[in-house]
């Protein structure tokens, strides 16, 4: 029994962990994608370049972890924006196959350019002091880093919905997801709107992306297009532009996927694919979207 | 209806009947495969492999450029076809041409199987999809690695092609001509389907479906049917792929193949099956010179396809070949 209960409080804990940095990165994807039908491949290598900020502000540096995660947000905003400015938008409302091919090449040029910039070699970070070791929870003992995890991403949770429940610019969004035109008959400026929502969606990634180095086991150039398929999955099972849907998909994946790897350590991998095959199959738009 | 509308009309229909009619020009591209094999001994290996590709890339000009279907899993059936023939040669039935139909068999299999749960959905699911299909090949043939060899792979061999012809895996004669053979008629194939009233219809259910819904068209059975047709053909392909080598790695299901064709397509022009042969070559060949000449470390490839690929999507939508249809049309114009 006390073996049962440890093994679930380990799933739990590491698969929520998990969950959050799905949802961190993969919510700003939903949203663009939900907002404008825009697929973009490219998400991920905006949480990439967010990883490698942090890791060269906190390594050679010597920034503190948390504020590195701040100026990573905002640096990898303000190139989220400008990407949207110059490139983006001369294939919005093109052909998916387009926007694919498009954001694929960009992903390309994302990992050739990280490799130029800082070399082929696996990036690590050294946690400060305060995110190391253990917590004790009376029955069992989890990392720091994990609960600080769940911590931080249940933080961000709390802030997105309460910005998109409570606030102007998050009925403009609701608006703009539900029906474009008529938001747009409505005097909302859905353009500007789009470029706000994609610089925050990218600033998100990078976030998750220098939250994450850890669990996601270093950083490599090629992460861009690893942890690709990942994250489209997570917005697809969720249902596109819709935020709960993609928590709920996090959720379900991130300890689905953490269970298969935990109970079967050699062909866990496939669960997580497992499952979005039959979820999209049971619900084509997505656990929460809408038809 | 008024005589100009007749014209145009009969201009139209007289243009449709003639689509299927060979040109001199489509010629060319055999005249140069052939010619390389003399000239270019040494490369033997490389064209080999994009006579191959171009056949998987064919396949997926069919769901892709003719059904509208966009498939980032198409490596799945080129997968499933190379191990059945590579299994089979492994195990014993060393003879290639039958094994390769298996290989057709089983990989049009998957495509029906999957075609009839995948193409219930469309657009980002549907892409989602054929992505986790290809995904959980990929993952299954990597745990059964005692089964499928792993990344380390299996050696294996097959008897001489009819008894007459070795395969040859060092100069890479016997296997050029195999390949070349099997190209040419995959090509046949595919061109026969889509100037056949089926893959006239797929063009129109491409292009407007719900109307296709309109005038009774089976639009389901349809795409299945194409789905399966472009599923045996990418096994064929895989199954040549392993052959011409004699050795099989999970390679064959990773992710980066169907990326990859689909880009090949993609940069060559979609919906004209000859816009598979610029892709493939120019994708192959641009790979090989920036890895030979520049080296792979840092990766200057990466950054060329990356950039080749932004400006496609932006200056040449229709891919390489599309870019010379304003001329042609130009051309047409001035000379009728």
């Amino acid at each position: 029994m006390a073996a049962a209960l440890d093994i679930a409080t380990t799933i739990l804990v590491f698969g929520l962990a998990y969950a959050m940095l799905l949802f961190i990165i993969s919510v700003g994807l939903s949203i663009t994608m939900g907002l404008m039908g825009f697929v973009n491949l490219a998400h991920g290598a905006f949480a990439m370049v967010g990883g490698y900020i942090t890791v060269k502000l906190v390594t050679p540096m010597g920034v503190p972890y948390l504020l590195a995660l701040v100026i990573a947000f905002f640096l990898v905003a303000a190139l989220g924006a400008v990407m949207d400015r110059l490139l983006y938008r001369h294939v919005y409302g093109r052909p998916e196959l387009d926007q694919v091919l498009f954001t694929i090449g960009i992903v390309f040029v994302s990992v050739a350019g990280v490799s130029f910039v800082w070399g082929p070699d696996p990036q690590n970070i050294l946690l400060p002091e305060m995110l190391l070791g253990d917590i004790d929870l009376g029955f069992k003992s989890i990392p720091v880093y994990r609960a600080f995890m769940i911590v931080a991403g249940g933080a961000i949770v709390a802030a997105l919905f309460f910005g998109l429940e409570r606030t102007k610019i998050g009925a403009q969004v609701r608006a703009a997801v539900d029906n474009r035109r008529m938001a747009e008959s409505c005097g909302i400026p859905t353009g500007r709107l789009f470029t706000i929502i994609f610089a925050l969606g990218s600033g998100m990634a990078a976030l998750g992306g220098g939250l994450g180095i850890q669990i996601l086991g270093g950083l490599k150039p090629v992460f861009a297009f690893e942890y690709l398929v990942i994250f489209l999955i997570v917005v697809a099972v969720g249902g596109l532009g819709n935020i709960r849907g993609t928590f709920v998909a996090a959720l379900l994946l991130g300890i689905i996927d953490f269970a298969g790897k935990y109970f079967l350590p050699e062909g866990g991998g496939f669960f997580i694919y497992g499952v979005t095959f039959i979820v999209l199959l049971w619900r084509p738009h997505g656990l929460l979207g809408k038809a | 209806m008024t005589a100009a509308t007749a014209r145009t009309n009969g201009g139209a229909a007289a243009a449709l009947l003639r689509a299927h009619r060979f040109r001199a020009i489509e010629l060319l591209p055999w005249a140069i495969a052939i010619a390389v094999y003399f000239l270019f001994p040494g490369y033997r290996l490389l064209a080999t492999q994009i006579l191959v590709l171009i056949l998987f890339a064919i396949s997926l000009d069919l769901i892709v450029g003719y059904a509208g279907i966009v498939s980032l899993g198409h490596a799945a059936f080129f997968g499933t076809g190379a191990y059945t023939a590579a299994l089979l040669a492994d195990a014993g039935w060393q003879e290639p041409i039958s094994a390769l139909a298996l290989g057709a068999v089983t990989a049009g299999l998957l495509g029906w199987v999957s075609g009839w749960i995948i193409l219930r959905t469309r657009e980002l699911t549907l892409l989602m999809l054929t992505m986790a299909l290809g995904i959980i090949l990929y993952e299954l043939a990597k745990d059964l690695d005692d089964i499928t060899g792993g990344f380390d792979g299996i050696n294996f061999e097959n008897s001489a092609i009819l008894g007459l012809f070795p395969f040859d895996v060092l100069y890479y004669t016997t296997n050029y001509w195999y390949a070349f053979a099997f190209l040419v008629l995959g090509f046949l194939v595919a061109r026969t389907v889509v100037h056949a009233p089926f893959g006239r219809s797929l063009v129109g259910i491409r292009e407007n479906v719900r109307r296709m819904h309109a005038i009774g068209t089976p639009v389901q059975q349809r795409m299945r049917h194409v789905y399966v047709i472009a599923a045996a053909i990418a096994g064929v392909a895989g199954a040549i792929w392993v052959q011409v080598q004699g050795n099989i790695t999970i390679g064959v299901y990773e992710f980066e193949m169907s990326g990859n064709i689909l880009i090949m397509l993609i940069l060559g022009g979609t919906g004209r099956l000859y816009g598979a042969f610029i892709g493939v070559t120019v994708f192959t060949i641009l790979e090989n010179l920036t890895e030979t000449v520049l080296g792979t470390d840092p990766p200057y490839w990466e950054l060329v396809v990356g950039v080749a690929l932004v400006v496609t999507v932006l200056f040449a939508p229709r891919g390489l070949l599309g870019v010379f249809d304003p001329l042609i049309r130009r051309f047409r114009e001035r000379s009728a």
